[in-house]
């Protein structure tokens, strides 16, 4: 068996935890240093498949604004963020916008929903 | 003159946070005073998330925290004026503010919380030198370039400054198919939190280069590059040392100032360190029934914070008006030393705290494996080990009213020293 130990930094909140993880075959075993459950969540999946939520905004077309801001509405592979960010990129919505709407099912075959987190009312 | 119970200067986390404090506390006659078209202040522009876990137990992005906060303002009908710009406050306690709808619009306040927020130190504060050309922004209105008018400012980018605002741009401009090529700090250790550090630089492989400074400009029209130094213990950059960087765009990241005009016209004292006024338990100035609270009274780096501060403000705000909040005097003074730079409050009056007072503040380096010690008088009242305090990170103690009522202690002192 080949263990290893790798320290992370939590990014789940400010704090920034130190996080060790030690791993036995490439499975993390146990997770030490974290003052709460997200972080053994947080550095059990960044050593296997580590995942960010994405956040961008989008053109609006008839908005007070010009861009609305976006975010995936959990975390996606960390491998699919500039996939997904030129998905964003491609897509226009017409005003209004209210926070909770769902502009994209399913972003780049993540399964995770692309949702408005600002209101654009009509101009 | 129009006549108002309390009068918040600024519509951003903590005047909406303070707002509804106060309304819960009673009173109802509040107003708002905001200088944008909307409420929500720079929140707006922070799209990113991890906001609000202490406040709502979620991640929020900074528009969603935002709008919860606006949601409570709304749903209590607490008047607010938009596009409203503040140009005085005066001792005793007329506002005076301008906005195209209403013209010049005179107030008379029985107690005003002071909710302004922060502004970016701008290159003009940093004596870097070279040319002047287009192409330099602080990191904050590249974000808002970015984040609300929805325009790239630029395709290749050096950023001096590791604040959080400053980190949070690198990866929005590399998601937005810029190159950052490198993030200089002048400090020996970064001034953002460290959780940016990994998911805004090392997630992208961007270099933060530590004791480096940008020590010339180039490009007459448009940017075209910066020259990078290293520098010594002094600050000073180290001959030999310079690399030349191509760029079009130098993002400043360099520190946040409290923005306290109208404050020092009116009277309120400064505290030296922060910047922001001097205050004491109830969060009250020097003026009686002026009260500050969020980035104003000083710099946070978590809008919880900010939130949980002003929500004292308002409710003391409310005390104030209602003739509850009873001055004894000058308070015990909070003193500082072994790294620790300053406290919020400066003073305080036990009769006045709550059961608990959080006192926050900050260290002035890096520790590792340090305590966290507060004396009263010769007395150490309390003894924690942390493993690892930052000036990027805000700290705090928790003071029990009951441990401090009635002993006739006569100072109160916070030091943080190496283990």
């Amino acid at each position: 068996m080949k263990t290893e130990i790798r320290e992370l930094t939590c990014i789940n909140c400010p704090l920034g935890c130190t996080v060790t993880v030690e791993l036995h075959d490439g499975e993390p075993v146990k997770v030490t240093g974290n003052t709460c459950v997200r972080g053994e969540i947080y550095a059990k999946k960044e050593v296997t498949h580590p995942t960010r939520v994405v956040t961008s905004t989008i053109r609006v077309k008839g908005g007070a604004h010009p861009v609305v801001a976006v975010k995936t509405r959990t975390d996606v592979p960390k491998e699919t963020i500039f996939r997904c960010m030129e998905a964003i990129n491609a897509l226009t919505v017409e005003a209004p916008v209210s926070i909770g709407d769902v502009l994209m099912e399913d972003i780049c075959g993540t399964g995770v929903e692309l949702v408005a987190t600002q209101n654009c009312p009509k101009t | 003159m129009k006549q108002a119970d309390i009068v918040i200067i600024g519509g951003g986390p903590a005047g909406l946070a303070a707002a509804v404090s106060a309304y819960d506390a009673g009173n109802r006659n509040i107003l708002i005073i905001e200088r944008d078209e909307q409420l929500g202040g720079i929140l707006n522009q922070c799209i990113h998330n991890g906001f609000g876990l202490h406040t709502f137990k979620e991640e929020l992005t900074g528009p969603e925290y935002a709008a919860r906060f606006i949601k409570q303002v709304e749903e209590r009908e607490i008047p607010c004026v938009l596009g409203s710009m503040v140009l005085d406050i005066s001792p005793e306690k007329v506002i005076t503010y301008t906005s195209s709808t209403e013209g010049l619009v005179q107030v008379q306040a029985k107690a005003v919380i002071l909710a302004m927020g922060c502004r970016e130190r701008p290159r003009g504060a940093l004596n870097i030198p070279g040319y002047r050309p287009a192409g330099i922004f602080s990191a904050g209105t590249a974000q808002r370039l970015v984040n609300i008018e929805g325009y790239m400012p630029g395709r290749e980018v050096v950023i001096l400054g590791s604040g959080d605002i400053g980190l949070i741009m690198a990866r929005r401009m590399t998601l937005e198919g810029a190159k950052v090529k490198v993030v200089a700090e002048l400090m020996p250790y970064s001034g953002g939190l460290k959780r940016n550090i990994v998911q805004c630089l090392d997630d992208f492989g961007i270099p933060l280069k530590l004791r480096h400074t940008v020590v010339n400009i180039h490009g007459k029209e448009r940017l075209t590059g910066v020259t990078l130094a290293e520098v010594d213990s002094h600050g000073k950059p180290i001959p030999g040392t310079e690399e030349e960087y191509s760029c079009d765009t130098l993002l400043l990241s360099c520190g946040l100032i409290p923005e306290n005009e109208l404050s020092r016209n009116a009277g309120v004292e400064m505290a030296p360190v922060t910047n922001g006024p001097s205050v004491n338990e109830s969060l009250e100035t020097n003026l009686e029934g002026v009260f500050a609270c969020g980035n104003v009274l000083h710099v946070h780096d978590l809008v919880d914070y900010v939130s949980q501060e002003a929500a004292i403000a308002g409710r003391n705000a409310v005390a104030f008006v209602n003739g509850q909040l009873k001055h004894h005097g000058a308070g015990i003074p909070v003193s500082v030393s072994g790294g620790v730079r300053y406290t919020v409050p400066r003073t305080i009056d036990p009769e006045n705290m709550d059961d608990t007072l959080t006192v926050r503040f900050r260290v002035g380096a890096v520790y590792q494996n340090a305590y966290i010690d507060v004396y009263f008088d010769d007395k150490r009242v309390s003894h924690i080990k942390r493993p690892v305090l930052a000036p990027g990170e805000m700290e705090k103690v928790v003071l029990r009213k009951s441990d401090l009522l009635g002993q006739n202690i006569q100072n109160i002192k916070v030091e943080v020293t190496q283990g």
